[in-house]
C-alpha cells in the first residue's frame, strides 16, 4: 500500500479545504481504512452507551477489557492454547489436502474417485459432525484438532484439485516436446504453475480452520479463547467477553491479511500471464 | 472417468462410497458407524417423528426469514457499493473482514442479545451469508460495461430506469453466484448457530441423539442436512445457468 | 527467380521430388471425437530446408505438427524421422509454441537452458550453451529477466532459443511470430533466414500468412480448410542474396503471393 499511488493525475493546487480533503482521500487508502474504523466503533460506542441492550458494553469498555486481559497475560495464554490446534490441524489440511488435491488432479480416476466425496464435505454444514469427534477423541488437543480438519480440508483438496486441472497445457506440452518424464512433468510445471491456487486454497483452509477451532473451543470444552467468550460470559463481565470475541476476529483477518499480502506480492499471480 | 468404455458420471462414485460405508457398518468395526441401511431406515423413521417435524420447521423458518434478510440487505448494499465509491470506501473493509472472519465465536455474542431462540438462529444465518452476497452483488453491478450505462443515457432512460432495466439486469449473474454460495454458508450458519445454541431446531435433536448415542438418527440427521445443503445449491445453480444463457452474449 | 507454375485444381502430390527426406509423413488421418481435423496427408520434409505449411484458421496446421512431434497422436498414418517411426517426443525434434509456453517463474536463462535441464546436463554446460543461444537470437543482457519483463516478440525470441539449444536436427515452429507486431515480424523473418542458414537444420514452420511465407521459404505446403488436405505444393526459389527490401518488391516474389492468393480465393468466399 504506497502512500502515494502513482497514476494520480498532476493536480492543480486544492482551492477549498473540501477540495484538498477529496484530494486527500484519493491518494490515500489509509484513510478510508481509518474512516471506515472510526465509523463502525463511533457506531458502537454510542450504541453501547445507548444501550441497546443490558448485554452490549461500549466500545471503550472493550478496549479496556482487552488491555487488561492482555496486561494481565490470559489472552496471551489463551492464544497459546486456540493456536496450537488450528496451526496443527491447518498443516495437517494443507500436506495431506495438497497431496490429494494435486493426485486428484493428475489422476482420472482419484477424481472420480474423490472429487465428489470432497464436493459434498465443502459445500455441507461440517459443524454437525464435530460432536461425533468427541465421542472417539475426547475432548483433548487431538479432538480440537480433528474439528479443524474437518472444516479446513475440503476447501483445501478442491482448489488444489481445480489447481491443478487448470495448469497452462502448452507448458505440459512443452515439457512432453522435451522428453520430460512424467515426474519431471509435475515436479518442474504442474507444482510451480499451480503454486498460487494451491496458496489460495490455503488461505481458505486458514479461514475455515478459524471457524472450526473456535467452534471445537465453544462446543467440545471451553480453552483458549473460546474459554475466555464462555467464562466472562457466564460471570456477565460481557466487556471482557466482547474483547475476546474481537480478538479472535481480530487474529483471523490479520493472519489472512498477510496470507494474501504474501499471494499478491511473492506468488505474483498478475506476473504470470505471458 | 471411462469403463470398458462406458463413461461413468462422477457423482456415481458416492454410490461406491455408500457401498463401503455399508459393509464398515455390518462389520461393526466403531459404533460410530452403523450400515447405510440403517441410517435410511432411521432417516424414514425420523420423519414420522412430531419432534423431527418441528426440527425441521423451526430450523426452515430461521433460515428462510435469515436468508430473506441477507438477501434484502446484501444486494441492495452490494449494489450501491458498486455504484458509489464513498459508500464502497467506508463498508469495503467490513464487509472483506467479516466474510472470512470466524463467525462462530460471534454467535455467543447474539446468544446474549438475542436470546437463546430463533432470533439468535436468524442472525447467524444472516451473518454467514449476507458478506459474499454483497461482494458478489458489488462485484456485479462494477463489470457492467459503461458503453451500455451510455446507450440507455442517450435513448432518455432516467436513472431510476437504468438502475432497474440496465445495471440490475446486467449484474444478476454475479448475484446470483452470489446469493448461490450464500445459500450454502447460511446452511452451514443455521447448523452451527443451532448446534451452539442446542436447545432449538436441529441443534436439540443432535444433542439429544449424541447424548443417548443414537448414532442411526444422528447420521440419517446429518444426511438430511448434507442433502438439503446439496439441493439447495443445485437449484440456484439452475437458475445461474439460465440467467448466464441470457447473459452469455455480453 | 520463377515459381514452379502449378494449375491448384489439377495437383498432383507425386510430381513433387524431395531429395533426402528427414521426416516423412504417411497417410495422416485425425479425428477430434467427430471433428475431422485432418484427412489423408502424405508429405516429405527435405534435410536442411524450411518447408511452411500454409492454410487458413482451423484447417489443421497445428495438429499436424503437433503430430509430427509427437505431441498428439494420430488416428492413422504414421511419421517417419530420419528413418525410424515416431511414437512420442524426440531428442531430434524440438517444438517453437505459438503461445511461447514459457515458464513465468523462471528467468531466461533458465527458459532456454530447460530443455538441457530435463535431459540431465550439468548446470554450469547448460548455462553456457543457453547464454550462446541468448545472444544469437539477440537478447544478451535479458538472461535474468523474467518472461514479464519481455516484449512477446523477445519472448519468442526465448523460445526459439529453447528449442536451438537442445540441437535438434528439425525445428517445428507453430505460428511463431502470429503475436508480434509487423515491423518486428519482418525483423524476425530475416532474422530466421540468417538462423536456417547458419544451423543448416530442417525447419518446418506454420503460418497463416502468405507473404511471411513466400518470404521464408524454400517450400510452401498449402493445406485445405476442415478436413485439412494437401491442396498444392510450390517452391517460391526466391534469390534471397538481394537486400530483404527488394525481394519484397520483386516480381518473381510479388507472382508467387498473387498465385498461393488465386489458389486460396475461393476457400475465402
Ligand atoms: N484438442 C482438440 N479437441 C477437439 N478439436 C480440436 C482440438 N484441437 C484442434 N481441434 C479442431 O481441429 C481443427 C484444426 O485445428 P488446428 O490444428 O488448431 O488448426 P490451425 O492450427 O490450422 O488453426 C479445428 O477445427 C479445431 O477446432
Ligand atoms: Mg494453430
Amino acid at each position: 500500500m504506497s502512500v502515494m499511488s502513482q497514476d494520480v493525475k498532476v493536480v492543480a493546487p486544492a482551492a477549498t479545504t473540501r477540495q484538498a480533503l477529496r484530494l486527500f482521500a484519493e491518494r490515500r487508502r489509509s484513510f478510508w481504512v481509518v474512516l471506515s474504523l472510526l465509523v463502525l466503533f463511533t457506531a458502537w460506542e454510542i450504541a453501547g452507551r445507548v444501550p441497546i441492550s443490558f448485554a452490549f458494553p461500549t466500545f471503550l469498555d472493550t478496549l479496556a477489557a482487552l488491555a487488561e486481559m492482555v496486561a494481565d497475560g490470559s489472552m496471551v495464554r489463551a492464544f497459546f492454547l486456540t493456536l496450537q490446534p488450528l496451526v496443527l490441524g491447518v498443516a495437517i489440511s494443507a500436506l495431506l489436502g495438497i497431496a490429494l488435491g494435486i493426485v486428484m488432479g493428475l489422476s482420472d480416476r482419484m477424481e472420480w474417485l474423490l472429487a465428489p466425496v470432497f464436493i459434498v464435505l465443502q459445500a455441507a454444514p461440517m459443524a454437525a459432525l464435530v460432536p461425533l469427534v468427541t465421542f472417539v477423541y475426547g475432548i483433548g488437543l487431538v479432538a480440537k484438532t480433528l474439528a479443524v480438519i474437518m472444516l479446513a480440508l475440503p476447501v483445501i483438496v478442491l482448489n488444489s484439485y481445480k489447481a491443478v486441472r487448470h495448469v497452462n497445457p502448452s507448458l505440459v506440452d512443452m515439457c512432453r516436446s522435451f522428453q520430460g518424464t512424467r515426474r519431471q512433468q509435475i515436479f518442474k510445471i504442474i507444482i510451480p504453475d499451480a503454486a498460487p491456487v494451491l496458496f489460495a486454497g490455503l488461505r481458505l483452509g486458514v479461514a475455515a480452520g478459524f471457524i472450526g477451532v473456535m467452534l471445537a473451543e465453544l462446543l467440545i470444552t471451553p480453552t483458549g479463547i473460546g474459554d475466555l467468550i464462555t467464562y466472562h460470559r457466564s460471570v456477565a463481565n460481557y466487556a471482557h467477553m466482547y474483547a475476546a470475541v474481537a480478538s479472535i476476529i481480530a487474529a483471523s483477518t490479520v493472519t489472512l491479511a498477510v496470507l494474501q499480502w504474501f499471494e499478491t506480492n511473492v506468488m505474483r499471480p498478475e506476473k504470470r500471464r505471458s | 472417468m471411462t469403463l470398458f468404455g462406458y463413461r461413468i458420471p462422477m457423482m456415481a462414485s458416492l454410490i461406491v462410497w455408500a457401498l463401503v460405508w455399508e459393509i464398515v457398518g455390518r462389520l461393526d468395526l466403531i459404533f460410530l458407524i452403523p450400515p447405510m441401511t440403517a441410517i435410511i431406515v432411521a432417516g424414514f423413521d425420523l420423519m414420522q417423528t412430531g419432534s423431527w417435524q418441528n426440527a425441521t420447521l423451526v430450523t426452515v423458518r430461521s433460515f428462510v426469514i435469515g436468508m430473506a434478510l441477507a438477501i434484502g440487505v446484501g444486494v441492495p448494499l452490494g449494489v450501491m457499493m458498486g455504484r458509489v465509491k464513498i459508500i464502497d470506501n467506508i463498508f469495503g473493509l467490513w464487509v472483506n473482514i467479516f466474510v472470512s472472519a470466524p463467525l462462530s465465536a460471534l454467535v455467543p455474542v447474539l446468544m446474549i442479545l438475542f436470546g437463546m431462540g430463533e432470533a439468535t438462529i436468524v442472525v447467524t444465518v444472516f451473518l454467514f451469508a449476507v458478506w459474499i452476497i454483497v461482494l458478489d452483488a458489488r462485484a456485479g453491478v462494477m463489470q457492467v460495461p459503461p458503453s451500455l450505462v451510455e446507450m440507455a443515457r442517450s435513448y432518455g432512460a432516467s436513472r431510476a430506469t437504468i438502475m432497474r432495466k440496465i445495471i440490475l439486469v446486467a449484474a444478476l449473474p454475479e448475484i446470483l453466484a452470489g446469493i448461490r454460495i450464500g445459500v450454502i454458508r447460511g446452511v452451514k450458519g443455521v447448523v452451527i448457530g443451532q448446534i451452539l445454541v442446542a436447545v432449538i431446531g436441529y441443534g436439540e435433536l443432535f444433542e439429544l441423539y449424541s447424548r443417548s448415542f443414537d448414532m442411526e438418527r444422528f447420521w440419517a440427521l446429518t444426511l438430511f442436512l448434507f442433502a438439503a445443503a446439496m439441493v439447495l445449491s443445485a437449484v440456484v445453480e439452475n437458475a445461474e445457468k439460465r440467467i448466464e444463457y441470457y447473459a452469455g452474449a455480453r | 527467380m520463377n515459381a514452379t507454375a502449378l494449375a491448384a485444381d489439377e495437383f498432383d502430390p507425386a510430381s513433387v521430388v524431395t531429395r533426402d527426406p528427414v521426416v516423412r509423413v504417411e497417410g495422416i488421418c485425425k479425428h477430434y471425437g467427430s471433428v475431422e481435423a485432418l484427412r489423408g496427408i502424405d508429405l516429405q520434409f527435405e534435410r536442411g530446408k524450411l518447408t511452411t505449411l500454409l492454410g487458413p484458421s482451423g484447417c489443421g496446421k497445428t495438429t499436424l505438427l503437433k503430430i509430427i512431434a509427437g505431441l498428439v497422436p494420430a488416428t492413422s498414418g504414421r511419421i517417419i524421422v530420419n528413418g525410424r517411426a515416431v511414437t512420442g517426443p524426440g531428442p531430434e525434434r524440438a517444438f517453437v509454441f505459438q503461445d511461447f509456453a514459457l515458464m513465468p517463474w523462471a528467468t531466461v536463462l533458465r527458459n532456454v537452458g530447460f530443455g538441457l535441464e530435463l535431459k540431465g546436463v550439468p548446470a554450469d554446460e547448460r548455462n553456457r550453451i543457453a547464454r550462446s543461444y541468448i545472444g544469437e537470437v539477440g537478447l544478451q543482457g535479458f538472461e535474468d529477466k523474467y518472461p514479464h519483463e519481455l516484449s512477446g516478440g523477445m519472448r519468442q525470441r526465448v523460445g526459439i532459443a529453447r528449442a536451438f539449444a537442445v540441437n535438434a536436427d528439425v525445428l517445428l515452429l507453430d505460428e511463431p511470430f502470429s503475436a508480434v507486431d509487423e515491423q518486428n515480424r519482418r525483423k524476425f523473418q530475416e532474422d530466421l533466414l540468417r538462423l536456417v542458414e547458419m544451423e543448416r537444420k530442417t525447419f518446418i514452420f506454420v503460418t497463416h500468412s502468405i507473404e511471411e511465407a513466400v518470404y521464408v521459404s524454400d517450400r510452401i505446403v498449402l493445406l485445405s480448410p476442415r478436413p485439412g488436405r494437401v491442396s498444392n505444393i510450390i517452391d517460391p526459389r526466391i534469390d534471397r542474396t538481394a537486400d530483404p527490401d527488394d525481394i519484397r518488391r520483386d516480381p518473381g516474389y510479388l507472382d508467387v503471393v498473387e498465385e498461393i492468393w488465386q489458389g486460396l480465393r475461393h476457400y475465402a468466399e
